[in-house]
């Protein structure tokens, strides 16, 4: 059983996916527009999360929250889903495809066979979209592969199983009822005015604005607290979050810039051409940072590295971000 | 003087998306990037790769590199049990490796110590080889552990 499901790649599996689905169902949003309308733009540094045993640094809102704030804004209806056993969850899986409904889900990468070894983290809060069974593989549209992949039911069955921080426990979701005629405007507004309130007003140190701020003390600290390797590898980190498959360069600010200019002609209001200038600014600030950050990578933290003249390029990203999100803050229709 | 790959600060365009080859893989898998176009629009262009994430990269793994070479002393000191080595090498945690084979935590901890290991079950050294895909002889042939190689970057 194969539906008739149109891949697109993405830069980014839960903007890719949303967007692929909400096509099929005669939504035609880009990724850019998913991720804009579905206030995905984020940044928080939590050293109490760790990852690799190292602290988090996010550049995009929790996971799972594009896909919901993308379809409630819009007026769509969606079914989630979990299963604690795992032949349920396939056979599931199986009855919304006989069904002619594509399946969105959660897996880990781990042991995702078609991902380069490299990439294969203990990593669960991936997304791709199941929409055909053939015999015994599954066809999948992984919004960061080029094609469409197959897998056979057990493998997708142990990817769907992964163990690891937030195992996917078999999550599934799939979009219920569409609107006629959704009105994207409203939706973009809402998605905008959401994402400056995040960025500019949480009173906690870690997240938005602050965080980015929060980020540069903290690393002039590294050296001293962790010694040199250690606080590369904490460096290191942080770049992988900016730039680790997935984000469309610059920690998703490029395809936020992207959402940008697309929103000044749908909203006919071509200022935001402006402000998606300054956040592509921004965005190659970002890339400035992992530049100057990727030279002590190779020596593994030997030479002279200045966390301060890093720690200044974040005050000045900050700075700028908060430029930007402060003309966008009343964005009105 | 600026080293060649900085891209300057003006609008990321379509020619200066990185094409740096790294880990992924042309045709099959790639990073999809934003950028301008010559008339300021922004398009979808696909990366092979960009040089300081490729960098970051390559740290990360050999963090775990160090991790797996120093358990490998361990082991060959006869102090950690292959589990113990193998378990870094597949980068998990004795959290994972108990979800994977079902085996309690506090069990697993102490199968990381070789006097304890060598005393487990078959059936139990069985189920540690499938979730780290091995045969269970290769686990305990302590000449693969040895001889192994570990991607060392310069």
């Amino acid at each position: 059983m194969k539906i008739d499901f149109q891949h697109y790649q993405a830069a980014h599996c839960e903007n890719g996916v949303t967007s692929n689905l909400l096509k099929f169902y005669g939504i035609n949003l880009s990724e850019p527009m998913v991720f804009g309308i579905g206030s995905g733009f984020f940044f928080s540094h939590m050293p109490f999360i760790k990852l690799n045993g190292i602290a988090v640094t996010s550049f995009r809102i929790l996971p799972g929250w594009i896909f919901d704030r993308v379809t409630k804004r819009l007026g769509i209806r969606v079914k989630r889903r979990k299963f604690r056993n795992p032949e349920t969850a396939m056979r599931e899986l199986d009855r919304m495809i006989e069904q002619g409904v594509p399946v969105g889900m959660l897996v880990g990468v781990y042991q995702l066979p078609y991902f380069p070894t490299e990439y294969r983290f203990h990593f669960n809060a991936h997304n791709i979209t199941v929409f055909g069974k053939e015999g015994d593989r599954y066809q999948v549209s992984d919004p960061v592969m080029e094609q469409v992949e197959s897998l056979s039911y057990d493998e997708l069955m142990r990817v769907r199983y992964a163990q690891g921080t937030y195992p996917p426990k078999g999550r599934m979701y799939y979009i219920a009822e569409v609107p006629a005629h959704p009105d994207i405007r409203p939706a973009i507004i809402k998605g905008i005015r959401k994402t400056a309130k995040d960025m500019l007003t949480i009173p906690v140190p870690m997240f938005g604005i602050k965080g980015i701020r929060y980020l540069a003390r903290r690393m002039k600290k590294w050296p001293g607290k962790f010694g040199t390797k250690l606080a590369a590898h904490n460096l290191g980190q942080v770049i992988r979050m900016l730039e680790e498959i997935g984000t469309g360069g610059a920690g998703f600010r490029f395809i936020y810039a992207a959402f940008l200019q697309e929103s000044a002609g749908i909203l006919q209001q071509p200022w935001l051409n402006e402000v998606s200038t300054e956040m592509t600014a921004a965005g190659d600030m970002w890339r400035d940072f992992a530049v100057q950050a990727s030279r002590y990578f190779k020596n593994r933290g030997n030479g002279n590295v200045s966390y301060d003249s890093l720690a200044n390029l974040l005050v000045n990203i900050a700075d700028k971000e908060e430029q930007i999100f402060t003309k966008l803050r009343n964005i009105a229709m | 003087m600026l080293p060649v790959e900085i891209i300057t600060l003006c609008d990321m365009k379509i020619e200066e998306v990185p094409q740096d080859k790294g880990f992924l893989v042309e045709g099959r898998i790639s990073d999809l990037s934003y950028a301008v176009d010559t008339h300021g629009q922004y398009v979808s262009t696909q990366s092979m790769g960009w040089k300081p994430k490729n960098e970051a990269m390559t740290l990360a793994w050999s963090l775990v590199h160090e991790k797996a070479e120093e358990a490998r002393q361990k082991v060959l000191e006869g102090e950690w049990s292959p589990l113990a080595f193998y378990m870094e090498l597949k980068i998990m945690d004795v959290k994972i490796l108990a979800g994977y084979t079902g085996i309690a935590a506090w069990r697993v901890r102490k199968h990381l110590k070789m006097k304890y290991f060598k005393k487990i079950k078959p059936e139990i050294l069985a189920q540690y080889a499938t979730a780290l895909e091995m045969q269970a002889e290769d686990m305990v042939n302590l000449d693969i552990i040895r001889e192994i190689k570990l991607r060392n970057e310069d």
